[in-house]
């Protein structure tokens, strides 16, 4: 517990250094999105249920096949979620729209990983198991993580599912964007291959910007005049097109700060190059060489 | 000094041990349904709630409840006041059994407990829990490191390990004396290191949430929650310190520490009052009091939070006769306490929201009974410490 001056003072020379060279904390925050990645564009006015990007997405991903695979009906009757067993599913909802006939309209709804441009969850994960690929794709490398679920408290669409049920090896499950196959030249995922109303297409996210706004302009009584996923969050790789309003149908209203923004800003102008610990060390060193000068050593140790 | 720490030397199966180890054993059972069946089998975690009362008090409160070892550090031995040396040495236990314990908690929570190591070697700065994992685990050995000269206190130089451990005695004796020659000109160090470590995860764990901007209530959800959840670690400390030792002297019968822990409270009212001016200054700036009287079970949490664990001990602290009363004291102390306890528990639990999926989440009995088991070890292990180590006071009248 004693401390001389002599070591005191070295000790304190190596901390104030340290602190003179560090660079000015706080520079701006910068989104590290990929210029331009691939996306997909979602228009629910062409979904009609049928539920074969699940099947699709099942076979792609080896998961088990979709619960009542060929039902059109009784299946909606439930609002779904993915889960550790789908990576993506459809929705139905009644959102007041009628036809000529006065019948109620459904609307349907596709729900998988956005793809955010920057991403919560990859900001969050302790390890890094989750990345941001140039490709557009939040891919995640089970090797890396640790089951934490961090990623699924920062997600704001509620998308990463956990094998709840596996007492030793648990995955964080949730869209690949079917990475293995956008990666290779002329890849398409397998829920847009196989969507026979065209309501999913796959390209670059600035070319679906321009198809999204062509919709929106050549029949905007169809529409809604907004692009969801152009801004939330920061942008979305995937976005999508509707005739009725968003949180009609799942898809929550939300600030178009990136989620990441503030919690990186505090965390890095706080710890870069560790300079706030190294001056708190510093301070607390010399107030306690200078509360303790007059002291004799107190019984050595045994804080 | 006029009266050492010193081993109780009581006897230590009491009624009261004998009912912790019961808790023990049902919370053992229940880890064992967790390593068996899954963490789905035991919680009632669900995608749209992915942490419950693991990380809500096992390891955010327990962070918090051990503050008292880096405030009664910085207190006696940074500023000088060596007069609350004896409190120093049971806070320093409570926080290394703390945060021991807050280790096998994230043990229990996290899917892939075997995994635990990974962070030391995939390191990911953009992640607050990252910063949170690297302090908690090097503060972690400082008190360790910390604790070893009590250790050594106690054995040095009488290393007497039973039947085939006997061979080692002449090297657990070496070390110890080395260790306690090398550690007493070091340990400014690590005291220093102790409270930097504790005031960067301390504040980190409020950053935690940061990143879910439209899960966390807005009464809650603030730019300051780091400042927010260092200052209120600062002002639970001394209470802490004075609950723990008021509980323990009256369990043990030992003599009242009313004299340290009475002008511990009067420091209180100033850390305790700067948290309450930043909470309620915070509350105005954003204009979220217009929740307050909304009257859903978040809002009145939050009331709950601010009323009892803040504003009343308080007011309470700031009349001399309840600082002179150990009731008094004592009473004020628990409800800071209980007011961290809730705070935690409100930022974690309480006032997360899941954005599109109902979830009512309470957690399931074996989830509790795995909360209740790890506290009553920690008890347990704390009762065994101040048994066989100088960590207590002894009562004058024993005391050689």
């Amino acid at each position: 517990m004693q401390i001389t001056r002599r070591r005191f003072f070295r000790v304190m020379g190596a901390a104030g250094a340290s602190v003179a060279v560090r660079p000015p904390a706080g520079h701006a925050w910068q989104s590290k999105a990929p210029p331009d990645p691939f996306g997909c564009l979602v228009d629910l006015t062409r979904c009609v249920g049928c539920r074969k990007c699940e099947e699709a997405c099942a076979e792609v991903n080896g998961l088990p096949e979709p619960e009542r695979v060929n039902c059109q009906c009784t299946i909606f009757e439930k609002d779904r979620r993915p889960d550790h067993d789908a990576y993506t599913v459809v929705n139905r909802y009644y959102t007041g729209k009628v036809d000529e006939f006065d019948k109620p309209v459904p609307t349907f709804a596709k729900v998988q990983c956005m793809h955010c441009q920057d991403p919560a969850c990859v900001s969050a994960c302790i390890v890094g198991a989750l990345t941001k690929d140039e490709t557009g794709a939040v891919r995640y490398d089970v090797t890396k993580c640790i089951g934490c679920r961090y990623c699924m408290v920062a997600c704001p669409f509620e998308i990463p599912a956990y094998e709840y049920f596996d007492p030793i090896t648990p995955k964080v499950m949730k869209c690949t964007f079917c990475y293995d196959r956008i990666s290779k030249q002329g890849g398409v995922p397998g829920c847009a291959t196989i969507c026979p109303t065209e309501a999913i297409t796959f390209g670059r996210r600035s070319t679906l910007l321009e198809v999204a706004n062509k919709r929106l302009k050549e029949n905007p009584a169809h529409y809604l005049p907004h692009i969801y996923g152009e801004k939330e969050v920061g942008g979305t790789s995937w976005m999508y097109l509707s005739g009725v309003p968003f949180e009609q149908v799942n898809l929550p209203a939300l600030p178009e700060t990136p989620s990441p923004k503030l919690s990186e800003t505090v965390q890095h102008s706080l710890f870069t190059y560790l300079w706030s610990p190294i001056l708190l060390f510093g301070v607390l060193g010399g107030l306690m060489a200078w509360f303790n000068k007059n002291d004799n050593p107190p019984d050595k140790g045994g804080v | 000094m006029a009266h050492a720490a010193q081993p109780l030397k009581r006897p230590l199966w009491t009624p009261g041990v004998l009912v912790m180890l019961v808790f023990m054993f049902a919370g053992a059972v229940a880890i064992i349904a967790r390593f068996t069946g899954g963490i789905g089998y035991v919680t009632n975690l669900t995608n749209a709630r992915p942490w419950g009362i693991w990380v809500g008090i096992d390891v955010a409160t327990g962070v918090a409840l051990a503050a008292g070892g880096f405030t009664t550090a910085a207190l006696a031995h940074i500023f000088g006041r060596h007069y609350y040396e004896p409190v120093t040495r049971p806070a320093l236990l409570t926080a290394v059994l703390g945060y021991t314990f807050v280790v096998i908690g994230l043990l229990v929570d996290i899917g892939r407990s075997w995994a635990i190591w990974k962070p030391m070697f995939y390191w990911n700065f953009n992640s607050v829990l990252f910063e949170v994992a690297m302090c908690v685990m090097i503060y972690l050995t400082v008190l360790y490191i910390e604790f070893l000269p009590i250790v050594a206190e106690q054995f040095k130089g009488r290393v007497n390990l039973p039947g085939i451990l006997s061979g080692l005695n002449r090297l657990v004796d070496g070390f110890l004396q080395t260790a306690d020659r090398i550690l007493g000109k070091v340990m400014w160090v690590f005291i220093i290191l102790g409270v930097v470590l504790s005031c960067m995860h301390q504040s980190s764990l409020g950053s935690l949430m940061l990143v879910a901007p439209t899960k966390l209530h807005p009464l809650w959800y603030t730019p300051i929650l780091p400042l927010l959840f260092l200052t209120s670690a600062i002002a639970v400390g001394y209470p802490m310190v004075v609950f723990e030792t008021t509980l323990t002297t009256a369990s043990f019968k030992l003599d009242s520490e009313v004299k340290i822990l009475a002008p511990l409270t009067k420091i209180t009212i100033f850390l305790l009052g700067f948290y309450m001016v930043l909470k309620i200054g915070d509350m105005v700036m954003r204009g979220t009091w217009i929740y307050l009287l909304d009257g859903t079970y978040q809002t009145n949490s939050f009331l709950a939070e601010l009323l009892f664990g803040v504003m009343i001990p308080w007011i309470m602290l700031l009349f001399k006769r309840v600082r002179q009363s150990a009731r008094g004291v004592f009473t004020a102390a628990a409800l800071i306490v209980g007011g961290v306890v809730l705070n935690r528990v409100n930022v974690f639990i309480v006032g997360y929201r899941s954005p599109l999926t109902e979830s009512g989440y309470f957690p399931a009995p074996s989830e509790i009974l795995v909360t209740l088991g790890l506290i009553a070890t920690l008890m347990f292990i704390y009762r065994v410490v101040v048994t066989y180590l100088p960590v207590l006071q002894a009562p004058k009248e024993v005391s050689s």
